[in-house]
């Protein structure tokens, strides 16, 4: 097996929601439906690593992270952590590594308890992993950690409830939370996208200059690629439950290798009234993650289409170093790439 | 065509008087769109409410003109107004996508729409204008009878900038038409809003914090800060050479797919409360250039070069 030093490795995970149908339904028909949230995802983070989790609506990233996390249980597939399997470790045996893992949301209104002070948000995690041994202990790691997150004086900020805080400042009081129990590993998914652009930036250095500190790994999922090019190391760009491209984040910027990744560069806004898309627009919209489509589940919008990619799935295979990609025409780069 | 001559808009609260809007100008010239320009509470949502008198209660427009094809919309009545919006002014809400309501088929919903600002138009006029309204859109005429939920979040926004258009608007006021839709499909709504604004010689207003969109769509840009407008000029002056320091903050908090991977610029600080802001130029407390002038005085808007480029900063 390569890279041992991985910290945190998925394998083939898949995660399927069944959906509630009516009665008459389930007479009439025995096929169950499911939403495909996950349908096959593998990759690996090193230590230290950011690793951007890039996808649109329905690409399965956010569930891919609490999947990593054991926030909820793949349907099949691993999750490994500093090598060992923890896919089917019972509450009591996760309780000591959830220390090392942790979680950052998108939303600073909604992620923090309204009813709590800062103090007790931050301390929340120290209490219920038991890590300080006195009252004066506890105080002084929750002032600590906000100091690092520049929330000065911190015994004045410790007193305070949620809704007298700004937006960047209860983010601010998350990325404490969540970096309070020193984590080795950190999903932080869409941290900054809910507040104003001009502190995200700010947010963001908060975030990877504590991750760099600590030398912890974090798994970024946004929707926003340019942000993924600024902050991540390695990415891997999803669609439809699926990775279709993987690798050193300024080599796909740069030659994109699978059409959806093309598309999606093509597509992000440039401020640039000067400047012209790369390529066209493509059009259509995601398909629904309860019935995708067969083989490559892109192939219904992709401009390169042909027979093989509706019945077979290609696999991710590594095109050149660190650079993976799943398509067919990648698969035989000699093959004719005009539309089918 | 839309010309705002010192809007100045406040909101009445039991704490005092919220400082939304002060001072604002700007001019939108026939089949151009204007990008308003600002992070949350600079007052982008407050001109565009102003503009069309849907003010929430407590909102009051307490000085400047708005003038619509040559006449003042400001002293104008309910009832007048309602001759303006959507037929003269229509506007797409902020995430109006969820708006919708959900037991009425869409098609009914526009139709609802063109019979209560039209009484004189038939059923199936209406029903037929519908149909041709889609198209314009890109969503197929077939999709006009499904109900919101089989819409996806691209064609809910598609068929609301449909109703809003159904009367031929001459200018129509587009808040945050990009947020809550994926890249992919913000894309292809951003292209066309460009194509109707030049195939029906469109005049927009498009409101968002995001430069990259209006640096896609608009020709003229003017930025907003704290309710004030402190840079307003053609879209390629203010990106190629941006003159206010919060301006040049905020294109360089904005990450780039292209060109160099650079450094993300942050503006330390945050917005001002609005019901006590800073005096003289409400930028001051965050600005790196700041001088004993910018706490006095707020600066005037200025022309600066030869183009059209304005700023309202001491530094010109």
């Amino acid at each position: 097996m390569e890279n041992d030093e991985s910290i945190v490795a998925a394998e083939k995970l898949k995660k399927y929601f069944p959906i509630k149908r009516g009665f008459l339904e389930t007479l009439v028909s025995r096929t169950d439906v499911f939403v495909k949230a996950v349908d096959g995802v593998s990759f690996r983070m090193q230590k230290g690593e950011i690793f951007g989790l890039v996808g649109e609506s329905g690409s399965g990233k956010t569930t891919t992270g609490r999947l990593l996390l054991r926030l909820t249980d793949p349907t099949e597939g691993k999750v490994t952590y500093k090598g060992r399997d923890i896919t089917g470790l019972s509450s009591r045996q996760m309780k000591p590594l959830r220390r090392e893992m942790q979680i950052i949301f998108q939303d600073p209104f909604e992620s923090l308890d309204p009813h709590m002070v800062v103090k007790d948000i931050v301390a929340e995690p120290l209490r219920i992993q038991k890590a300080t041994k006195s009252r004066e202990e506890l105080d002084e790691r929750v002032k600590q950690i906000l100091r690092e997150v520049e929330l000065f004086p911190p015994e004045e900020f410790m007193l305070r409830f949620p809704h007298e805080l700004s937006g960047g400042q209860r983010q601010r009081v998350a990325v404490a939370r969540a970096f309070v129990l020193h984590p080795d590993f950190i999903v932080a998914d869409e941290p900054v996208s809910m507040l104003d652009v001009s502190i995200r930036a700010e947010i963001l250095a908060l975030m990877l200059s504590l991750v760099e500190k600590r030398g912890a790994s974090v798994l970024l999922v946004t929707h926003d690629l340019a942000l993924a090019r600024h902050v991540c190391n390695r990415v891997a760009v999803m669609y439809l439950g699926r990775i279709v491209e993987l690798g050193n984040t300024e080599t796909i910027v740069a030659n994109p290798l699978h059409p959806y990744t093309r598309a999606l560069i093509a597509a992000v806004p440039v401020p640039d009234p000067s400047s012209k898309r790369l390529g066209e627009v493509i059009s259509g919209e995601i398909p629904s993650p309860v019935a995708p489509p067969p083989g490559c589940n892109f192939h219904t919008r992709c401009p390169y289409a042909h027979l093989r990619c509706t019945s077979e799935v290609p696999p991710l295979i590594e095109v050149e170093k660190d650079h993976w990609a799943a398509c067919h025409l990648v698969d035989r780069p000699s093959q004719d790439r005009t539309p089918a | 065509m839309l010309q705002l001559d010192g809007l100045t808009t406040n909101y009445r609260t039991l704490r005092g008087w919220v400082r939304a809007a002060e001072d604002v100008s700007f001019t939108v010239e026939k089949g151009e769109a204007l990008g308003l320009v600002g992070e949350s509470g600079c007052g982008k949502t407050t001109v565009a409410l102003s503009i069309l008198k849907l003010l929430p209660s407590g909102g009051r427009i307490r000085r400047g003109k708005i003038l619509f094809n040559g006449e003042d919309l400001v002293p104008l009545s309910d009832k007048e107004m309602r001759k303006i919006r959507w037929k003269g002014i229509s506007i797409v809400f902020q995430g109006a996508m969820n708006a919708l309501n959900p037991v009425f088929k869409v098609r009914d919903q526009i139709v609802e729409a063109i019979r209560l600002h039209e009484p004189d138009v038939s059923k199936s006029d209406a029903k037929k204008r519908a149909e041709g309204l889609f198209e314009m859109v890109g969503v197929e005429p077939s999709r006009i009878t499904n109900y919101p939920h089989e819409f996806s979040g691209g064609m809910r926004q598609r068929a609301l900038i449909a109703m809003a258009l159904a009367a031929n608007p001459q200018l129509l006021i587009a808040d945050e038409p990009g947020t809550a839709l994926d890249v992919i499909v913000q894309a292809q709504v951003l292209q066309l809003m460009r194509s109707l604004k030049e195939k029906l010689g469109l005049s927009m207003v498009m409101i968002s914090h995001d430069l990259s969109i209006v640096a896609e769509v608009c020709e003229n840009v003017a930025i907003m800060y704290a309710g004030q407008l402190v840079e307003y000029g053609s879209a390629e002056a203010i990106f190629k050479e941006p003159l206010h320091p919060y301006t040049q903050g905020l294109i360089g908090a904005f990450p780039s797919i292209r060109g160099e991977r650079k450094k993300l610029l942050s503006i330390p600080g945050q917005p001002p409360d609005l019901l006590s802001p800073p005096t003289g130029c409400r930028f001051h407390p965050r600005c790196p250039y700041a001088m004993d002038v910018c706490k006095k005085e707020k600066p005037q808007l200025k022309k600066v070069g030869s183009g059209n480029h304005y700023v309202a900063c001491y530094l010109y």
